[in-house]
């Protein structure tokens, strides 16, 4: 048996859950194939739900039911042009990580999050005696001097030089692309 | 890179909120005054020239599937080959060198947890290293995508 044809179990009932019983009854098989294809990003067609539904064996109507019931859901959070900041010219990328007392680490992470520089944001466990960080930003810039300002300004205005902080440069990209949750391999 | 005025507008306007309808490219089109086929031609270009990697859905990662952030603290002699394996590994999507001991961060997705602890311990067996692990608690940014300044740009 090829495995990789095999969806899992969660990953079916992940997509069923989201789907609202409509009039026609729609195939799991189909909502995962339609989730795979979707991980690669519309087809550049006039009618790209259209193009959609044929390789999933659905029709346009569902793949649109499908899409929109997935937004609703917070399944998709956005939906659209999915930029390579490195191409455009913002090379310089920091990774910083911050050991932030665990009852500020919430209002500060909301906080760091509104900052134009910061595209992400997340709360990760500690991991001692190795990793003592709990909180994550990254900060993109078009060079290393311009994160550096942008991370001074943001140690200034939310009173953080007393925060042990790490600051993680990437230098290389090996690999950049989409998730790809649905499926197998 | 230098964009024209309609390529920085279709970036600028359609990160988040593609129209989700039979002909998106035609809502596209009428809402920054260009033809369906021209936004296509541009979108095609776009994605030929690596400045967008694709047209359509970011799906939250909590809800899709099973992720997490993992690093490795790889001897930099053979830095370049421990990446190589990392990317091999099914469910890599990133990964990335950076400047500390663990010198190595990738992300690993999976449709399920249990599949992912399966991958992350393949993957640790394969490398004789050990994995850092560092699943998500809470996120606080909302993805809108990437405010751009384009007067900043080299």
């Amino acid at each position: 048996m090829n495995r990789n044809l095999q969806p899992s179990a969660p990953a079916i009932q992940a997509c069923l859950r989201c789907i609202a019983p409509g009039p026609e009854p729609v195939s799991a098989w189909g909502l995962l194939r339609l989730r795979q294809q979707l991980e690669n990003g519309l087809p550049l067609t006039p009618r790209p739900f259209q193009t959609l539904a044929e390789r999933s064996g659905l029709t346009e109507e569902q793949v649109v039911h499908a899409v929109r019931q997935w937004q609703q859901e917070g399944l998709i959070k956005r939906m659209g042009l999915v930029v390579r900041h490195r191409t455009l010219g913002y090379t310089a990328n920091a990774m910083v990580v911050w050991d932030v007392p665990d009852q500020r680490v919430s209002q500060l992470g909301a906080k760091l999050a509104e900052a134009r520089c910061v595209t992400l944001c997340y709360q990760r466990p500690r991991r001692l005696p190795d990793w003592p960080y709990n909180l994550f930003c990254m900060i993109h810039g078009t060079s290393r001097g311009t994160v550096q300002d942008q991370l001074q300004q943001l140690i200034d205005t939310h009173g953080l030089a007393d925060v042990p902080h790490a600051v993680l440069f990437s230098h290389k990209a090996y690999l950049q692309r989409g998730g790809r949750y649905a499926s197998r391999s | 890179m230098r964009l024209d005025h309609k390529d920085r507008q279709l970036i600028d306007r359609f990160q988040h909120n593609l129209p989700v309808c039979e002909r998106p490219f035609l809502a596209m089109a009428e809402e920054v005054g260009l033809a369906e086929e021209e936004v296509i031609g541009r979108l095609e270009a776009l994605q030929a020239r690596e400045v967008i990697s694709r047209v359509g859905p970011v799906f939250e990662h909590r809800r899709a599937g099973a992720s997490l952030l993992a690093a490795v603290a790889a001897p930099e002699e053979q830095i370049d080959l421990i990446a190589a394996c990392i990317n091999h590994a099914p469910g890599v999507n990133h990964n990335y060198a950076r400047e500390h001991a663990y010198n190595l961060w990738f992300v690993m997705t999976a449709p399920d947890e249990e599949t992912l602890d399966e991958r992350l311990d393949e993957l640790e067996h394969q490398l004789r290293l050990p994995i850092l692990r560092l699943p998500m608690v809470e996120g606080y940014h909302i993805d809108l995508g990437f405010d751009i300044d384009w007067e900043s740009l080299p």
